[in-house]
């Protein structure tokens, strides 16, 4: 072989590496999604308080990823947090009555949308919005809430 | 009387040392401004380097696959004493599957296209600097000229594609390389669940946010790594001493420079 066809071998074989090396990346470390992007419609819902809800966040039904996070806003009107969820088209049988509660994963882990099927035979469809919502339980507030009842109960003779 | 020359002298040391201050200053200036002339006379010899394909192989092998050994073996190390490490303090948390999570945004994010470029610096960055050196000492870049060859075509671009070509794969290579080295350690050596360690890294590692900003950094150090190694070796004294200098410079340049535009590039895309 001459002396440049083994550089271009040599060349090749490192372009090839770092290719596998890519989708190695790609597929076992991260979450990409680019070649298996599923059908999707958009829900949202109103939230007095999201706590540390971030975009692209899980959202589960009893505990399955049935969609995720799409962005996060301020609604103009309530100025309540206005979130959207983008779910996959496969489940697309929520009746229009699910509620929707931020909840965390573990006692310090992230945190995600739990949807909560209702009874109603209506269905939800693309840009409808969630009636009933429950925001997210802050640590800090729940600790204000014990002491608060703490305190009051010592104070009663 | 007496007290006449006292002053001049005083005088004439603040004198000596604002010319000191103001003459460093005009040589860096002056330096930066050969190197933006250098840099845009280089943009147009770009296209016909991309036409002179073995040209450009050839730089990339000498660049990319002769940096290989160095790259793969640091990967692994790194991986695996970050893993080593990260797993002392989150077994304490009860959170060791974690462990690989922590190692992948590490290295995604920060160390894979930070240490692959100060590695390649060293490596690859002053061997390009020494050899345009060398060349412009025996007056090969003038006998190019003379021949009505362009340097910039010939020389200097071919080079500086290739860095930002192979940069970027060394650092895919490097990262894919700790994990490995990670997942060694923690999953074969420490015990750690090897479906956790997966998953974990899975659930954490955000392919926007971390890899393809960890892969947009490392392209950038291309640029910078290659731009300061070529214009060291463009600018070296044409003399044994100037060489060695500037092969020197390269490393300490562009090693500093790789750095602090990590600190930007970081506060741009993770803030």
């Amino acid at each position: 072989m001459s002396r440049q066809k083994i550089v271009e071998v040599w060349v090749g074989a490192f372009v090839l590496m770092s290719l596998i090396a890519l989708s190695v990346i790609a597929f076992k470390v991260s979450n990409y999604q680019g070649l298996q992007e599923r059908a999707t419609y958009e829900i949202s819902g109103l939230f007095s308080n999201i706590g540390g809800l971030k975009v692209r966040a899980p959202v589960k039904i009893s505990g399955v990823v049935v969609g995720r996070i799409k962005s996060i806003e301020v609604d103009a009107k309530t100025y309540q947090a206005l979130v959207k969820m983008d779910i996959y088209q496969d489940f697309n049988q929520l009746s229009s009555d699910t509620s929707g509660v931020i909840l965390t994963s573990g006692l310090l882990g992230d945190q995600y949308v739990g949807l909560e099927p209702g009874g109603s035979d209506e269905l939800l469809k693309n840009g409808d919005r969630l009636e009933l919502t429950q925001p997210a339980l802050v640590l800090e507030e729940l600790i204000g809430q014990f002491l608060t009842k703490f305190s009051g109960d010592t104070s009663k003779p | 009387m007496s007290s006449t020359p006292k002053t001049n002298q005083v005088s004439s040391g603040w004198v000596n040392g604002l010319a000191y201050l103001g003459s460093g200053f005009i040589g860096f200036l002056s330096s930066l401004g050969r190197a933006a002339i250098f840099i845009l006379s280089l943009l147009p010899a770009m296209p016909s380097a991309l036409w002179r394909f073995e040209l450009l192989i050839k730089q990339v092998y000498f660049a990319g696959v002769l940096s290989l050994p160095i790259i793969l073996t640091a990967g692994l190390f790194v991986g695996m004493v970050l893993t080593l490490q990260g797993y002392n303090v989150l077994v304490d948390y009860n959170s060791a599957e974690a462990v690989g999570a922590m190692t992948a945004l590490s290295l995604l994010r920060e160390l894979g296209p930070v240490v692959a470029a100060l590695l390649f610096a060293g490596r690859a960055g002053s061997a390009m600097t020494a050899e345009i050196g060398l060349m412009k000492s025996t007056e090969q870049l003038s006998a190019l000229e003379m021949m009505a060859v362009d340097p910039n075509k010939f020389v200097f671009a071919p080079r500086f594609l290739a860095t930002v070509i192979a940069l970027p794969l060394l650092s895919l290579l490097f990262i894919a390389m700790g994990i490995l080295g990670g997942y060694l350690v923690g999953v074969g050596w420490l015990g750690v669940d090897e479906g956790a360690f997966w998953s974990q890294m899975t659930s954490h590692v955000d392919w926007q946010e971390d890899a393809v900003n960890g892969i947009i950094k490392s392209i950038a150090f291309a640029f910078l790594v290659a731009i300061i190694a070529l214009y060291q070796g463009y600018d070296a004294m044409p003399t044994s001493e100037g060489v060695s200098g500037a092969t020197t410079r390269t490393v300490v340049h562009a090693s500093l420079g790789v750095l602090g535009l990590d600190f930007i590039l970081t506060a741009l895309m993770f803030n």
